[in-house]
C-alpha cells in the first residue's frame, strides 16, 4: 500500500536551514554595558558567541603614565561607576605597598565601611537591573531606591554620590560627619526593608527562577581555568574571597560569612550577591561601631611623602607653604619598584600592579579588571543555549565597561 | 640566588638553574625573572608541580623599560587557590623580535590578556591562537602604551572593522 503524506511527516521532514548571524549591540537595550555579540544562531539556539569589547577604552594606563600618583585616583573613581571607592582601596592599597605606609586605624575603619557601602550599591544595581531585563520593572525601582539610599551615605561620607574620589594615598579626604553614624543606620533599616520586598517578590517567583536556573553554568574547573573570580567562581563552589584569604585593611577584625553556591549556573549568582548584600550591611555596622568605640583620630598617615600640611600652617609658615607647594605641583616620590595589590571587589579580584622608577609619575599602573577577565568565558556559558539565556548570564556577569575597557 | 622564604622560588631555582635569571621579594611580592624562551615550561612547572599548584593566571601584562635591553618586560601573577600563595614570575622581551611563545595552552585565560598585551605593547605571542587586536580596532596604526607612542597622538575613530 502506498504511503499517504501526512502532516506528521511534513512535521517530521528536515528543513533546509542555515545558520544566522545577529549582531547585538554595541547599545541594546537588554544589556546594561557598551559591548558587541556577535551571535552564531541555529534557530534560537546560541551555536558560538564572538565578543568585541573596548568602546569605553578610554586610556586609563596611559593617562596615569602622565600624571602624578595622586592624579590617578579619580581616574580609578571612573572605572566602576557602582562601586568607584572599590577601585580607589585598590589603587591606594597597590602605592601604599610600595611606600610601605600603614594608615592609621581609623582611616582604615572608614575605609572598610565605605568599600562596603560601595559593593552594596553594586549588588543592588546588578540585581536591580538583571529584573529590569527581564520585562520586571517594580524589583528594579526597589534595588534603585535601596541605592539611592547607599548613595546618599556616599553623600554624606564623600560629598559625591557617584565618583566619590574618597581615598587619598596614605588616608582619606576626611572623617565622616558626626551625624553619618545615626543616618547610615536608619538607612541600613531602610534599605533592609526594600531587601525583604525585593526578595518576596523575586527569589521564588516562577518566572524569574525559570529564566536563571540551568542557565549560564560554568563549572568550577573552567572558572579556574579561566581565572574568574567573584560571586561567579563563588556560585560554583569555591570559597575564595580575597578579604577572606589576603585581609586588608580591616577584614580580618570584622566577621562576615563567604556564601557559595553549588552549580554555578545564573541562579546561585543571585543568591549569592543577595547574600553578600546582607553581609556587607553586617559589616558596615561593625565598621560603624568600632569608629564609635576608636572616638576621634587622625584618618591620614603621618608621614612627610604624603602628608599634606594643615592649612592655617600653610597660610602663616613658609616651610608648610613650601611643602604644600610641592605636594600639589609635584606629588610624592614613590620609591622604584614593583607591586601587585589585590583586593575584592563586587565582581571578584580587582589588582593593581604598580611600577615605580623612583620618580613622581607613576611607569606603569595596570588594573587587573575582574570585568574583563569574568566576560572572557561568556561563550562558554551559552553554547547550545537560547538565544534569550544570553540577558541574564549578562546581567550576572556584571560586565561594566569603565573597568573592562579602560 | 635567594628564594626568600618562598616555595615556589626555591622549587624554581632547584628545577631551573640555568633559566631563572633573578629573584626578589620586594614588597612581599616573591618574583622571579626567567629566561624568556623557557617562560611555557617554567609557566607550566609552577601550575602542575605538586606542592605548588599555581592554578590560576589572575593576571598577565607587560611593561616597557624603554632604553633598557631587553626593552619590555611580560608579567605573569599567578595564584595557587588551594595554597594560598603567589608568584610573579617576568620574562624579558626584545624590541626586534619582539615575540615571547604564549601561555594560551596552560590557561585559556591568557586568551584576551595575550591580545591586550598585543594590543597596546606590540609584543607578539607565539602560537596564539587568535592574535587580534581587542581594545582597539584593526585600523588603528601603533601600539599606544609604548613609552615612544606619543599620549597627544590623535587618530580617526573607526569601528571595528567586522
Amino acid at each position: 500500500m502506498a504511503h499517504v503524506r501526512t502532516l506528521d511527516d511534513d512535521l517530521e521532514k528536515d528543513l533546509h536551514t542555515e545558520h544566522q548571524i545577529l549582531n547585538m549591540g554595541p547599545s541594546h537595550p537588554a544589556t546594561h554595558g557598551t559591548v558587541k555579540f556577535l551571535i552564531e544562531l541555529d534557530g534560537e539556539t546560541i551555536v558560538d558567541l564572538d565578543i568585541a569589547v573596548g568602546y569605553l577604552h578610554r586610556g586609563f594606563e596611559k593617562e596615569c603614565e602622565s600624571g602624578t600618583w595622586y592624579q590617578a585616583i579619580p581616574y580609578t573613581d571612573r572605572l566602576n561607576y557602582n562601586s568607584a571607592i572599590l577601585a580607589n582601596i585598590g589603587y591606594c592599597l597597590a602605592v601604599e605597598k610600595l611606600l610601605a605606609l600603614e594608615t592609621p586605624e581609623r582611616c582604615q575603619w572608614l575605609r572598610t565601611l565605605a568599600g562596603e557601602l560601595s559593593r552594596l550599591a553594586d549588588h543592588l544595581t546588578r540585581c536591580g537591573a538583571a529584573c529590569l531585563e527581564l520585562q520586571a520593572m517594580t524589583p528594579f525601582l526597589f534595588g534603585i531606591e535601596a541605592r539611592e539610599l547607599t548613595w546618599d551615605l556616599m553623600e554624606m561620607l564623600c560629598g559625591a554620590r557617584v565618583t566619590s574620589n574618597y581615598l587619598r594615598i596614605g588616608g582619606v579626604k576626611h572623617d565622616m560627619p558626626p551625624a553619618f553614624p545615626g543616618v547610615c543606620r536608619e538607612n541600613i533599616a531602610k534599605i533592609r526593608g526594600l531587601l525583604r520586598d525585593y526578595d518576596e517578590v523575586v527569589t521564588r517567583n516562577r518566572l524569574f527562577v525559570d529564566r536563571l536556573r540551568g542557565t549560564g553554568v560554568l563549572s568550577k574547573q573552567d572558572c579556574i581555568r579561566y581565572a574568574v573570580t567573584g560571586p561567579i567562581l563563588r556560585a560554583a563552589g569555591v570559597p575564595l574571597d580575597v578579604r577572606k584569604d589576603e585581609p586588608y585593611l580591616k577584614y580580618a577584625e570584622v566577621d562576615f560569612d563567604v556564601p557559595i553556591g553549588e552549580v554555578g549556573d545564573n541562579y546561585d549568582r543571585y543568591l549569592v550577591c543577595v547574600e553578600e548584600m546582607q553581609q556587607s550591611l553586617r559589616i558596615v555596622e561593625q565598621c560603624l561601631a568600632q569608629l564609635e568605640r576608636l572616638g576621634p583620630g587622625p584618618v591620614n598617615v603621618d608621614d612627610p611623602r604624603v602628608r599634606w600640611p594643615a592649612k592655617g600652617r600653610v597660610f602663616n609658615a613658609m616651610e608648610e607653604l613650601i611643602q604644600q607647594f610641592k605636594a600639589v605641583t609635584e606629588g610624592p616620590l614613590v620609591p622604584p619598584g614593583e607591586a601587585y595589590h589585590a583586593i575584592e571587589s563586587a565582581n571578584g579580584e580587582l589588582g593593581f600592579y604598580v611600577v615605580s622608577d623612583g620618580t613622581a609619575v607613576p611607569w606603569k599602573v595596570r588594573c587587573r579588571p575582574p570585568s574583563f577577565v569574568n566576560l572572557q568565558p561568556m561563550p562558554l556559558m551559552l553554547r547550545g543555549a537560547m538565544l534569550a539565556d544570553l540577558i541574564p548570564t549578562f546581567d550576572f556577569i556584571n560586565m561594566i565597561g569603565g573597568e573592562c575597557d579602560r | 640566588m635567594e628564594d626568600f622564604g618562598s616555595p615556589a622560588l626555591r622549587r624554581l631555582l632547584e628545577a631551573f638553574p640555568g633559566a631563572v635569571l633573578a629573584t626578589h621579594a620586594q614588597c612581599g611580592d616573591a618574583t622571579a625573572l626567567v629566561d624568556a624562551g623557557r617562560v611555557v615550561e617554567i609557566l607550566r612547572f609552577l601550575r602542575d608541580e605538586r606542592g605548588l599548584e599555581f592554578e590560576m593566571l589572575m593576571d598577565l601584562t607587560a611593561v616597557d623599560h624603554l632604553g633598557r635591553a631587553p626593552r619590555f618586560e611580560v608579567v605573569y601573577h599567578l595564584y595557587s587557590l588551594s595554597r594560598n600563595q603567589r608568584v610573579r614570575v617576568k620574562a624579558g622581551v626584545p624590541e626586534s623580535p619582539c615575540q615571547i611563545d604564549s601561555a594560551v595552552a596552560l590557561w585559556p585565560a591568557a586568551d584576551w590578556m595575550e591580545r591586550e598585551v598585543w594590543d597596546l605593547y606590540g609584543i607578539r605571542f607565539r602560537n596564539h591562537p587568535d592574535l587580534r587586536r581587542i581594545l582597539l580596532y584593526e585600523e588603528f596604526e601603533g601600539h599606544p602604551l609604548r613609552k615612544d607612542y606619543p599620549k597627544e597622538r590623535r587618530q580617526p575613530l573607526v569601528g571595528p572593522g567586522n
